[in-house]
């Protein structure tokens, strides 16, 4: 074992199948570990999951270490933190990352008072300080009115929560080496006391994090019935359909649709804003995107200053010919 | 059957401000009110309480004047109304604040089940539900949208996860977190309205508590905001202008360029 500073990042895997948060933090941490001079290491847990393990290290991962138990065959909240704060008091990591999912929410707030450390939710920035070398969390606060950058320099580690598309993904390599390090659980089936009973899928969901175009609508629209030209559009492009934070309270549209601080962080290649006048609340979750394009009466509106491409006008003019334009298009393939 | 539910005062917003010294938000200008998500926990207590019998207890960490805020939770079905309340807890951080939540939790023992909101709108963290659980030893479970009971002690209940949900059986007590818009809060009664002028929130003290001073308010909170600020963000930020005709053909040809048509 060296002494370098650890970064670790929890890889989050249901069933064998990893979450792409989990290659998209160990990008960034490569980055932290980095600026660090230290080894970027992942964790996994699970039952089965040698090969999850396996594809971390194809994304970055010098060293892994593999708790694999029938009693983590699905995630509960007591067995998996027992597992990870186990891992932290054994090998002292500096920085432990966790993707900003349903389970690594409710993970990351138990190892967090276990181990008495800080934890920042949500966050967008991530850098080391490169005097104290401290590590610098940046993330949405009051509301989303502001960002705030945020420091835990006294406790280890210094841990964060990371939605999924802040971070690119990093490439994979599947011939990169590494080590994998096989640790115990040390807790049995008796002594959890949860248990799932049962499993119920969900009809269609709108997967608006890994969608490639998105249309999204803001107040600008008028009126819910405004949606049905965004979906028509977003069809055609093959995209889904946003909305900000004012329509779904308004009852517009449904919070699935619901991109921001409050709703999905995204990263499409395409973000039309049409209506959204672009408050800060809406744009940390949208400022990512590969291009946005907005569309709005207001020329004064914030959402036109991070805009690449910005028409001041109707979108009740420019959206339906923007839906002819692209079948005059698509025609032409 | 003895239902915990915690309740967060949040300034209302548009009422917030930033102490340009500590970055901590000052409270004392703001307009308190009831985390507006925090609503469907305790309508959900109510619920269970209805259906089961017992005693809802709202529990709240926050200044004096946050009395206000359970009398409100008295009228909208709490049974019980605790503060917790004292200078050494501000300034806390998710950690810190929720250590004195698990101390305030203690001390109303017995208890069947603590429930929470998903999250605050002013912090957002979502952190506060799984760190209490963690200082009492509890099993954690967030984004809850149903509850029953499940024999003497038990609890079954079911979690919302990306595409799809989970029924989980719980043995004993637990802290839930209930996932907004899953029931409809009622409005206050106007019979308990009159019945709380007459009551007041039993209150407690770090000192009550038994808390180590050292894991209270700014001192028991490992997190420090080193400073605030407004994004700023680099984009191209071309105008398309003209007739909707002209500017939906030059973006189309802008998107076509770019590969994305």
């Amino acid at each position: 074992m060296n002494d370098k500073p650890r970064v670790w990042v929890f890889v989050e895997q249901e069933e064998g199948q990893a979450h792409l948060v989990s290659w998209e933090l160990l990008g960034k941490a490569g980055e932290l570990a980095r600026d660090l001079e230290g080894v970027l290491e992942a964790v996994v847990l699970g039952h089965g999951v040698e090969e999850v393990a396996r594809e971390a290290i194809a994304y970055g991962a010098e060293r892994v270490y593999l708790i694999d138990d029938p009693v983590l065959a699905y995630y509960r909240n007591q067995p998996y933190a027992h597992g990870v704060v186990q891992l932290c008091r054994k090998y002292r990591p500096e920085i432990l990352l966790l993707g900003a999912t349903t389970l690594g929410r409710d993970l990351a707030g138990s190892i967090a008072t276990s181990l008495e450390t800080g934890l920042t939710a949500d966050v967008t920035g991530l850098e080391i300080d490169p005097e104290s070398k401290n590590l610098i969390m940046t993330r949405p606060a009051f509301g989303g009115n502001i960002m705030a950058s945020i420091l835990c320099p006294d406790h280890r580690p210094q841990m964060s929560t990371v939605r999924p598309r802040t971070f690119p993904l990093p490439p994979r390599d599947p011939s990169r080496q590494g080590e994998i390090v096989r640790e115990e659980l040390g807790l049995s089936e008796d002594e959890v006391r949860v248990k799932r009973v049962d499993f119920i899928p969900k009809d269609r969901t709108v997967n608006l994090e890994y969608a490639e175009v998105i249309v999204s609508g803001g107040r600008g629209l008028g009126g819910p019935e405004g949606f049905d030209l965004l979906r028509e559009l977003a069809r055609l492009l093959g995209g889904e359909v946003g909305a900000s934070r004012a329509v779904v309270d308004a009852g517009w549209i449904s919070y699935e649709h619901q991109v921001g601080q409050t709703g999905k962080t995204v990263r499409p290649k395409v973000y039309l804003a049409c209506g959204i006048s672009g408050a800060i609340q809406h744009r940390v979750g949208m400022q990512n995107s590969d291009v946005i394009i907005a569309i709005n009466t207001d020329p004064e509106a914030p959402i036109f200053r991070i805009a690449d491409l910005g028409i001041v006008g109707d979108l009740y003019q420019v959206i339906p010919a923007l839906i002819e334009a692209v079948k005059r298009e698509k025609g032409h393939e | 059957m003895h239902l915990i539910v915690c309740l967060k005062p949040v300034p209302k917003p548009g009422t917030v401000r930033v102490d340009p010294k500590t970055h901590t938000l000052k409270r004392d200008s703001a307009q308190l009110i009831l985390n507006p998500p925090d609503l469907y926990a305790l309508e959900m207590a109510v619920e269970l309480k209805e259906t089961y019998g017992g005693k809802v207890t709202a529990l709240m960490m926050g200044p004096p004047n946050a009395a206000e805020l359970l009398r409100e939770a008295y009228a909208l079905g709490a049974d019980e109304m605790v503060l917790l309340s004292d200078r050494a807890f501000a300034g806390s951080d998710t950690l810190a604040t929720s250590y004195v939540l698990s101390r305030g939790i203690k001390r109303l023992e017995p208890y069947d089940l603590v429930l929470m909101g998903k999250a605050s709108i002013d912090g957002e963290t979502a952190q506060v539900g799984p760190e209490t659980a963690a200082w009492l030893g509890l099993p954690s479970v967030i984004q809850v949208k149903k509850i029953q009971r499940e024999g003497d002690h038990g609890w079954v209940v079911v979690r919302v996860r990306e595409g799809y949900e989970e029924e989980l059986f719980l043995s004993g007590p637990a802290v839930v977190t209930v996932e907004p818009g899953i029931n409809d809060p009622r409005p206050p009664s106007l019979k308990r309205l009159l019945a709380v002028r007459e009551l007041a929130p039993r209150l407690f003290s770090a000192q009550d508590l038994e808390c180590e001073p050292e894991k209270l308010g700014l001192s028991g909170s490992p997190t420090q905001v080193l400073d605030v600020f407004a994004p700023s963000y680099q984009r191209e930020q071309i105008l398309l202008t003209g007739e909707p005709e002209e500017v939906a053909q030059e973006l189309v040809s802008h998107l076509r360029t770019r590969g994305l048509i």
